[in-house]
């Protein structure tokens, strides 16, 4: 099923494509909310193939770059903690701290692991009962229900020497304020696919209904993100001729439903309450992360490790906070792909591979 | 990093499920999906099945874009004539 080249057949491209560009009488600016689409969106070449006037904007939708600073300090102050064995997904491990990464920490003799699932982590605590095995926990919807279901795992087993860094943020409230944002330029949101199969698309009725801001969850297929953009511009079109309001509309129905994923719901439930998040660059944006529960708070990295972590000193000149809120193109920093490269970073968005200026310089450099 | 991939569930034993991306077999944590059954396809993310997708739904969106297609077709033939 789900025919891969029926989902990127050429003729159908072409189809949306004109469909698209019908619609477009005046500029729109669109943000893709997820590091998933704005990858797509670059690798597929899609800008190149839409019209000049519909503007892709890639929003705060990489968790790794919305980590703040003194958060990635932290976890290097942990990897220097002997005894400590620090495992994290891939991206977290260039991002710069002050003045040192995950990865220069390993090459100075840290114990830090490159996992693919946070249930690795727990079989590296039981397998290593002398050493505190520490999680990186950073993520959005999406990946927050897996490492719950490792802590309570981790519970039943009996495994207490493993916790987690919650850097856990959420989507719906972050994309209110960005909706709400004064003078706001965005004309509708490409809603996440998979955070959205936890969540469901039912969770972004208020920001379409109080900030008359249109969403579409979309898939991400080259003919599911088209499709998607069909759906976000005749709505924007009713908007502006006045016969219609902005709604959440899915595209992307073979993986998201109205209400989500309640078995995953009930487990963040469960382990974590609603707090007040740090975003990188962004600011504090009111209950938009977890916080574990207080029946799972031993499980916090920070009730059993104290470390010193130094008032964070952040790099010079790079805007990832404004190409973030929509407001600014990678291209628009004057150290895009010169000073700052993914070879040499300067800030997070040019690092993980969804960052917005990874995938501009991988994949849009001289197309824009 | 929100990236999922979707696979057809092959076996399933207690939590874990065998799942077959397209060749290359692996094994998933299935506690997210409680309705998981054989032969259906699980979406992956980070070594749990997150969603199991709906065939019904995957066909409906397929067949919306045969038919954009086919008009596509259409209008091109009625134009070359
Ligand atoms: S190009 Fe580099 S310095 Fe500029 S905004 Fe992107 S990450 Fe920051």
């Amino acid at each position: 099923m789900i025919g891969q080249e029926a989902l990127s057949s050429e003729q159908t491209a072409r189809a949306l494509v004109e469909r698209i560009e019908s619609l477009v009488t005046e500029p729109v600016s669109l943000m893709e909310v997820c590091g998933t689409h704005t990858v797509a969106i670059s690798r597929f070449g899609l800008r190149s193939m839409l019209p000049a006037d519909l503007r892709l904007l890639s929003g705060p939708g990489c968790p790794v770059c919305v980590t703040p600073l003194i958060e990635i300090d932290r976890a290097i102050a942990v990897a220097r903690t002997p005894g400590v064995i620090v495992t994290t997904f891939g991206d977290m491990m260039r991002v710069p701290g002050s003045e040192s990464s995950l990865e220069a920490e390993r090459a100075e003799g840290a114990d830090v692991r490159i996992l693919y699932s946070s249930l690795e982590a727990l079989e590296i605590a039981e397998s290593q009962p002398a050493s505190e095995v520490v999680f990186m926990g950073v993520g959005f919807e999406t990946t927050s229900p897996t490492i719950a279901a490792s802590v309570v795992e981790a519970e039943r087993a009996g495994i207490t020497n493993f916790s987690v860094l919650p850097f856990f943020k959420t989507v719906p409230v972050a994309l209110d304020m960005l909706a709400a944002l004064p003078g706001r330029a965005l004309d509708g949101f490409i809603c996440p696919g998979h955070v959205s199969a936890i969540i469901g698309s039912d969770a972004y009725k208020p920001v379409a209904r109080d900030r008359n801001m249109p969403c579409v969850v979309i898939g991400f297929e080259p003919l599911d993100i088209l499709g998607g953009l069909v759906m976000l511009l005749e709505q924007i079109r009713a908007i502006r001729d006045r016969s219609g309001h902005a709604r959440v509309e899915n595209q992307y129905s073979r993986a998201v439903t109205p209400e989500g994923n309640t078995a995953a719901q009930a487990l963040l439930a469960d382990v974590f309450d609603e707090c007040d998040a740090e975003w990188r660059e962004i600011g504090t944006i009111s209950e938009s992360g977890y916080e574990f529960s207080e029946r799972y708070r031993s499980f916090d990295t920070r009730q059993r490790l104290t470390v010193n972590v130094p008032p964070p000193v952040g790099p010079t000149g790079c805007i990832c906070g404004e190409i973030m809120l929509g407001l600014k193109l990678p291209t628009d920093c004057p150290l895009f792909a010169g000073r700052c490269t993914p070879r040499d970073p300067v800030g997070p968005c040019m690092v993980s591979t969804e960052g917005s200026c990874a995938a501009f310089y991988k994949y849009d450099r001289g197309e824009v | 990093m929100c990236l999922a991939v979707p696979g057809k569930v092959l076996e399933i034993d207690g939590d874990t499920a065998r799942v077959d991306f397209g060749g290359i077999t692996r094994e998933a944590n299935v506690v997210l999906v409680p309705d998981v059954a054989v032969d259906s396809y699980v979406l992956v993310h980070a070594g749990f099945a997150i969603q199991v997708l709906n065939e019904a739904e995957a066909e409906e969106t397929l067949s919306l874009f045969r038919e954009l297609a086919e008009a596509l077709d259409d209008e091109t033939k009625r134009g070359t004539e």
